[in-house]
């Protein structure tokens, strides 16, 4: 339906929707996360689900403490190589549809610690990541900025065809291998599914 | 039939049953159309947590802390009783207070029995 006889409709109190609006309105209006942090950026998160920048007014301040309840999960903070199977396997048993924010410079990337040993260089080697927000840490009003992103794609989204989401793809892979750890790094290193582009630097990773 | 007394009951029964059955229904057939799951061996795990829970769920497991709740059942029981028979004990005759006493006696009892036996100390 066009936007503008949808407007001309409405001036006349009447109001015409889809399934699709509708399916995507309720998704994206209450997005639960799941409660719990990895590092100083869990500081942050915990930051905005209070008064002062109130998450609630995204439908979004019902932090869940298991996985089958939530809906994002937000990885505020370090993952080390010993957390990440943790991480992954969290993931894994989260209904979908589910959704991840990667939430500041170590989440997204290592962050000041990429150089470390047993540091991960980003959460979306091993699972499929929606927004990614800078920062170290990010503050409140970025992760408020993330959660508009994410229900902005949520938004665009159709429920049909190329592009749907990936709980309404019958083929789309649902489980995302949990990571070991190997003799000097986490085995596999990658999930070649959701990080197929490995960087070409002189930086051994 | 309509004449049968229990007929309204059947009625409402069946009502009853449709009223709590078709808000399920109706879910169950929502979820099937709209968000059909994506099960996996993790995801079907019993316990949700990020490691792995080891070992067995019937395992044995010593019963010694059994004896303590029984033993807290007695005083626990007996502050029951005791509180308002201590708020009308002005009002009562002599045959209230011998019965409590017995009771009381018998719940002593049962605590003797278990000192005796060297239930409280902690093996
Ligand atoms: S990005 Fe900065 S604030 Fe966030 S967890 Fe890493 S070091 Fe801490």
């Amino acid at each position: 339906m066009e936007e503008g006889l949808k407007i001309e409709l409405g001036k006349q109190g009447v109001f015409v929707t889809t399934i699709e609006e509708l399916y995507n309105w309720g998704r994206r209006s209450s997005i639960w996360p799941m409660q719990f942090g990895l590092a100083c950026c869990a500081i942050e998160m915990i930051a905005t689900t209070m008064a002062r920048y109130d998450l609630a007014r995204f439908g979004a301040e019902v932090f869940r403490p298991s996985p089958r309840q939530a809906d994002l999960m937000i990885i505020s903070g370090t993952v080390t190589k010993k957390m990440a199977p943790q991480v992954v396997r969290l993931y894994n048993q989260m209904a979908e549809p589910k959704y991840v924010i990667a939430m500041g410079a170590c989440a997204i990337s290592g962050g000041p610690f990429k150089q470390g040993y047993n540091v991960l260089k980003g959460i979306d080697r091993y699972i499929p990541v929606d927004v990614h927000i800078p920062g170290c840490p990010p503050r409140p009003e970025a992760l408020i900025q993330a959660f508009m992103t994410l229900q902005k794609k949520i938004d665009g989204q159709n429920l049909t065809g190329e592009g749907r989401p990936r709980h309404l793809d019958a083929e789309a892979q649902g489980e995302f291998p949990v990571p070991v750890q190997g003799e000097h790094d986490l085995e596999p290193s990658s999930n070649r599914l959701v990080w197929p582009l490995p960087m070409k630097t002189g930086i051994r990773d | 039939m309509a004449s049968n007394p229990y007929f309204s009951l059947a009625v409402l029964f069946v009502a009853a049953l449709g009223f709590g059955l078709a808000p399920l229904g109706l879910a169950k057939l929502w979820g099937m159309v709209f968000s059909p799951p994506k099960p996996n061996a993790i995801k079907n795990s019993i316990y949700e947590c990020g490691l792995e829970s080891k070992g067995d769920a019937w395992m044995q497991f010593r019963s010694a802390y059994y004896l303590y709740a029984i033993i807290f059942l007695i005083f626990d029981v007996e502050a029951v009783f005791l509180l308002p028979f201590a708020v009308a004990f002005t009002g009562l005759g002599v045959a209230a207070c011998v019965s409590m006493l017995v009771f009381v006696l018998l719940l002593i009892e049962g605590l003797a029995w278990a000192w005796a036996k060297g239930v409280l100390t902690w093996a």
